[in-house]
């Protein structure tokens, strides 16, 4: 009776994906993370359709009125709806913490790459470049950004995305410096591979899970900067509805209406905080260094 | 070690030299014309070139960084936009900032620090799970959402605390303590969050190693194993960690100070840009880049002090 090779039904990667999947479901605060995350990313994509009113209709009839039927969060100082303004509001939020940590992944790692896999003087130069950077304080730097730019959510994005680039070149930079002695780089080396194909096929594919952590807590970060540069005048204009835009507005109201204070700035925790409790379980999950 | 400082030293000048190149030019990368926002409200052409001659706007730009930055090096930061000298105001400044720094490192330091000692100590308990979720949520809080609900709380609705304001120390120390708490609160709970997931991750290295092995079977107490012990080279990792955190402090005084309406360093630099203020942007700016520089430098030599394989290794990873 001949032997007849059979290709295994589970190939490993699928087996170590499954693996890393059953890991992360049996943490509740990650899964939660995600499900909160993803509910903020849904409602801020479906906005005309999930928002109860139109964030930018007027009632003077119902001006600072209480939480009702009809205005679930109840409105504010224009008798415009909270709950509405707020779930728009998240467009601004998401669109500047997504795009603000892509923006910066996209600098960071080439420079980073290259400053750690090529040594050699560009790494010195580099890395003197990143302290420089990061002698700035971040948000000094977004203020400074925005302000060279002009107030608008792109060029407070711009801003985030800028400021937060140096410190992810140096994490891109330590990975790429320890992946360098890895054996499989060596051997790719001896194989006669060159500097690009061995950055773009090991040392890129192996620092992934560093690279998605990171993005993880680069969001939320840009999120809370979004809201502060906002805040601070130096973000979204109003009357685009932002979390920030409408923290900023609350402030006269304070004694008589400190809701408009709240509200907000509860979407803005509760939005952060998933993402973060998001990025502590994929950690735990991708990194096997904090598996103790 | 000696060698080890002077290169220290040498990286140090090298950055702060960068960062004040990187001020000069940032500060006329703002848009508008300087000498029009010197001149404030006058638009007479002569008067404005007589601002461009006073100021030297007139010549090159190398020109003007090499008597900006040769006047800085003897202390002189320039003229504000209101003839103020850019360099005293910031010194009357900066001790508002430095009391709120203080205070809330000290907060950050008492709730943080027994915090992370005791999530690893238990860890996977629920202890451990309510403390790291505790500091996760402090890190999700903007800062100043929190200021604005504990004005709400504490100032509007309790009527306990001033909703803002500063008085100095001098004057009232027990008033000066009432108006910095919620600011000092605010700016140090985030802090706390970041200090104990440093300590918790240094604890859990510490309580792993040999020499926590090796205190157990000479059979110490479990307080003098953790207190003494892992508490104390723990230390070290956080201390670097703080060091660090100079930069964030900064951008967390700014915002605090403008939602307790306390006129500090933070504020000076918002009110700087906001109103385009050129040279005490610069000033500003550059004194916070030579503040983390400083700091940085400390924080490296007093690691060298605590960990020799630093100084014998050379080459940092």
């Amino acid at each position: 009776m001949s032997y007849v090779e059979v290709a295994p039904l589970v190939t490993p990667r699928a087996r170590r994906r499954r693996l890393l999947l059953r890991r992360f479901v049996r943490r509740p605060f990650a899964v939660l993370g995600l499900v909160v995350a993803l509910a903020f990313v849904v409602s801020a994509i479906l906005a005309p359709v999930v928002a109860p009113a139109n964030p930018d209709a007027t009632d003077f009839n119902a001006l600072l009125a209480h939480p009702s039927s009809e205005h679930l969060l109840g409105t504010d100082e224009l008798g415009r709806d909270i709950l509405s303004r707020i779930i728009w509001g998240a467009r601004a939020s998401i669109q500047a913490g997504v795009l603000a940590t892509l923006l910066a992944m996209v600098i960071a790692v080439p420079i980073g790459l290259v400053a750690g896999y090529y040594r050699g003087w560009l790494d010195p130069v580099i890395s003197r470049f990143t302290d420089v950077l990061l002698a700035f304080p971040f948000l000094i730097v977004a203020v400074g950004l925005a302000a060279i730019l002009g107030p608008s959510l792109l060029n407070a994005t711009i801003a985030l995305g800028v400021g937060a680039a140096p410190g992810l070149i140096r994490i891109a930079r330590g990975e790429a410096l320890a992946l360098r002695e890895e054996d499989y780089v060596r051997a790719a080396v001896a194989n006669g591979a060159g500097g690009p194909t061995i950055l773009a096929r090991h040392i890129l594919p192996n620092m992934m899970n560093t690279l998605i952590v990171q993005a993880t807590v680069t969001i939320p970060a840009a999120i809370i900067g979004e809201a502060t540069l906002s805040f601070l005048g130096l973000g979204v204009q109003p009357p685009t509805p932002s979390w920030g835009v409408m923290l900023s507005a609350a402030q006269p109201y304070i004694s008589d209406a400190p809701r408009l204070a709240l509200y907000p700035g509860l979407a803005v925790v509760c939005c952060t905080l998933s993402f973060n409790l998001l990025g502590d379980g994929l950690r735990d999950v991708l990194d096997p260094r904090t598996q103790r | 070690m000696g060698g080890f400082l002077l290169r220290k030293i040498g990286a140090a000048l090298v950055v702060l030299f960068l960062a004040s190149v990187l001020v000069f030019a940032g500060a006329r990368a703002i848009p508008g014309d300087i000498a029009l926002a010197l001149g404030g409200e006058e638009r007479n052409p002569q008067v404005i070139e007589q601002i461009r001659e006073k100021y030297g706007l007139n010549d090159p730009l190398p020109v003007q960084y090499v008597r900006w930055v040769g006047l800085a090096l003897t202390g002189d930061l320039g003229r504000d936009s209101r003839e103020l000298p850019v360099g005293h105001t910031i010194v009357t400044r900066l001790p508002l900032t430095l009391e709120l720094a203080g205070l809330s490192l000290l907060i950050a330091a008492l709730i943080g620090l027994p915090a992370g000692v005791i999530a690893a100590v238990r860890r996977g308990k629920p202890s451990d799970y309510t403390a790291t979720t505790i500091a996760l949520v402090g890190l999700s809080i903007p800062h100043f959402w929190l200021g604005l609900v504990l004005i709400i709380a504490f100032a509007v609705e309790l009527h306990w605390l001033p909703a803002g304001g500063y008085v100095p120390l001098s004057e009232d120390p027990v008033e000066n303590l009432r108006h910095m708490l919620m600011p000092a609160f605010v700016l140090g709970t985030g802090f706390s969050a970041v200090l104990m997931r440093q300590m918790r991750s240094a604890m859990l290295d510490s309580l792993a190693s040999d020499y926590v092995r090796t205190a157990r079977a000479k059979g110490l107490s479990e307080w003098a194993v953790v207190g003494v012990h892992a508490f104390r080279n723990s230390l070290i990792t956080v201390v670097t960690v703080l060091g660090l955190q100079l930069g964030a402090l900064i951008s967390g005084a700014v915002i605090t100070e403008q939602i307790f309406g306390i006129a500090g360093f933070g504020r000076l630099t918002v009110d700087a840009i906001t109103q385009r203020d050129y040279s005490l942007l610069q000033g500003v700016v550059l004194v916070a880049a030579a503040g983390y520089v400083v700091a940085s430098l400390a924080v490296d030599v007093v690691y060298s002090l605590l960990n020799p394989r630093i100084r014998v290794g050379g080459r940092p990873a």
